[in-house]
């Protein structure tokens, strides 16, 4: 870094200064198209995020109806691309008004681990001492539970709608945010940026917040990608286990309900499981990438 | 009233003291060097005054007065009100200073809306004067740079900028140009100085480059293993040093103008090192010092004024300044 910054730093000339925010926007925007694993990834994640946005205009009505004859395999009927389920209803339809179920699960639930691993992480690794040491038997507490186990249990408590289902995964899966935010501040509280923060007479609250937070959120954003994935995969391992909003279609359900007729009607199972596979695997790309485009040493 | 007085301060950390009764005082307007080896308590020294010790250190005693208000008696709530706005702190380290995710016209907008009710808009016209003040050329342009974009001279002006954006009446500077190649450090030497004298600020500048010390500074106070062991004015100092430490520091220079390149002559050099004394009683430069006699291993030897603003913690040069000897030094 410091051999870096002896040489003069080239800057082209621009004539406003609007112009130069532009064109560093410009740069990282190509740092991001640049990187093959983010764009994969990306661009299947858009599929499924438009999917679940016009889900009411590709499939007007209830995914839920009855609609065809049962069992009807894949191309048999051109009504129904992807065929129908024992209870005659279009699978198609049901996919992607699954994507919807958890595409929401899994961002709410995200939002809901990295808020309070955030806020746990910053303040044990910000104050440091017995805060941090009560906060630190706090986390290893919620590690040491398994995680599925802890969800099946709050689920169970409360009844199975999609925000318990969401809150629950928050719940479970804050830790490892809270372990990472922890170690960014222990390290960056030492940083002489935040001692020049001090010296200025910044608060605590401020410095934490908008010194520290910003510098230790680039490992954050790939966890959150992966955190995002997991609950995907959460929330259709407890359809499966038929704890779930019976009034929403979910893909873990639809495994579930296939699951009777596994020998028979394998693709019941196989199109919701192939599609959860390929949800997970596009947000671990995105997460790949992401940590490929904000880490520093991979900086040009 | 001296602007920052500080009296009889002792630091100490767990097992150890870094500051032992160390006293001085800063009048307005003037710049005070704190000098000596790595670890002999200058940073620490300056870091009790803006009350930014590491959580394991302790004032154990002492009063550091600004303005005649005792900065170690404030909460910490108004010391931040301190902090900033009437002493501010430049660092060693430009490179890492800056917070590198906020561009340096937020970071400098942001201080002065700190202290001072200012809008967005008024705040970031002062930040493009104050890159103007600190001689950053296209101001007006730089001002959304992100600390990336800068040389470690640049980012130090910006620094600089920070600290000076609320007129401190006291601007430390803990070795503020070690980590800048020479020439820049000249430049922003040069600057810290014009700025004091057009801004009307004192400055603590702490380092251990004696050839700073003597371009830039007025007074000067040596440390030696947490002790002020001499203060003097600057001409003075340089003319005929006192204490047997500062002698030792003066003499391990490099002569240029003698045409001494260190290639042809060995560098005279202080015997042993700061450990020497740890554990003993006395001075603590007595293991090391060429003219220590039995007395100086019994008891501390205090800091005693000589007049003209000069004192030395050191008896036996106390008591031959008093002779004829070296009395043409004092006026």
């Amino acid at each position: 870094m410091s051999v870096q910054a002896e040489q003069p730093v080239v800057v082209p000339a621009r004539t406003d200064t609007s112009g130069r925010a532009a064109s560093r926007r410009r740069r990282r925007l190509r740092a991001f198209l640049r990187n093959p694993t983010f764009i994969a990834g990306a661009g299947i994640l858009a599929v499924f995020v438009l999917l679940a946005l016009f889900a009411g205009l590709l499939f007007p009505g209830d995914p839920q109806d009855m609609v065809g004859q049962p069992l009807l395999w894949p191309g048999q009927d051109a009504e129904f691309p992807l065929g129908t389920d024992s209870l005659g209803r279009d699978v198609l339809a049901q996919l992607v008004y699954g994507t919807r179920a958890s595409l929401l699960v899994g961002v709410a639930s995200a939002a809901i681990g990295l808020a309070i691993g955030m806020a746990v992480g910053s303040l044990a690794g910000f104050f440091g001492g017995w805060v941090d040491t009560v906060l630190t038997r706090l986390i290893e507490l919620f590690q040491t539970t398994p995680t599925f186990i802890l969800v099946i249990v709050i689920v169970a408590i409360a009844e199975p709608s999609m925000p318990m289902i969401a809150l629950a995964i928050g719940l479970a899966s804050w830790p490892t945010v809270a372990r990472l935010v922890r170690a960014q501040f222990r390290s960056l509280r030492e940083s002489d940026f935040v001692m020049a923060a001090r010296s200025l007479g910044y608060s605590r609250l401020r410095i934490i917040v908008q010194e520290i937070l910003p510098n230790a959120l680039p490992p954050v954003i790939v966890a959150a990608s992966v955190m995002i994935a997991n609950a995907i995969l959460t929330e259709a391992g407890l359809s499966f286990l038929n704890m779930r909003d019976p009034n929403v279609v979910s893909w873990g359900g639809m495994i579930g309900d296939g699951r009777d007729q596994l020998r028979t009607a394998w693709f019941l199972t196989a199109l919701p499981g192939a599609t959860i596979a390929l949800a997970v695997l596009s947000l671990n790309l995105v997460g790949d990438g992401l940590n490929e485009i904000l880490n520093p040493r991979t900086e040009p | 009233m001296p602007l920052l007085s500080v009296d009889g301060l002792s630091v100490a950390f767990p097992g150890h003291a870094a500051v032992r009764e160390a006293s001085f005082s800063l009048a307005a307007g003037e710049t005070l060097a704190l000098v000596g080896e790595s670890g002999c308590g200058k940073s620490v020294t300056a870091f009790s005054v803006m009350r930014l010790l590491p959580p394991n250190a302790r004032v154990v005693s002492g009063r550091i007065l600004l303005e005649g208000a005792d900065l170690l008696a404030l909460s910490e709530s108004e010391m931040r009100e301190v902090r900033g706005a009437q002493v501010s702190l430049i660092q060693q380290e430009p490179m890492t200073s800056l917070n590198p995710v906020l561009s340096i016209g937020l970071q400098i907008a942001e201080v002065i809306r700190r202290h001072e009710k200012l809008s967005r808009k008024a705040a970031r016209a002062r930040a493009v004067e104050l890159l103007d003040l600190v001689s950053i050329p296209d101001a007006h342009r730089r001002i959304d740079d992100y600390p990336h974009n800068l040389s470690g001279g640049m980012r130090q002006r910006v620094m600089i900028a920070m600290a000076v954006a609320c007129r401190p009446k006291l601007l430390i500077a803990d070795e503020p140009t070690t980590a800048l190649d020479v020439t820049t450090q000249a430049q922003v030497l040069d600057l810290l100085d014009d700025l004091r004298h057009r801004l009307g600020m004192a400055v603590l500048l702490i380092t251990h480059d004696l050839g700073v010390v003597a371009q830039w500074a007025d007074r000067i106070a040596v440390m030696y293993a947490g002790r002020i062991v001499e203060q003097a004015g600057i001409e003075p100092f340089f003319a005929a040093p006192l204490h047997p430490y500062s002698r030792g520091l003066l003499g391990a220079r490099v002569d240029v103008d003698a045409d001494e390149h260190y290639s042809t002559h060995r560098l005279t050099e202080i015997p042993g090192n700061v450990g020497s004394a740890a554990g003993q009683a006395g001075c603590s430069f007595a293991p090391r010092c060429p003219v220590a006699q039995p007395a100086c291993r019994q008891a501390v030897p205090p800091l005693v004024g000589l007049g003209d603003e000069r004192a030395v913690a050191c008896p036996v040069t106390v008591s031959s300044h008093s002779s004829p000897l070296l009395g043409g030094e004092a006026r």
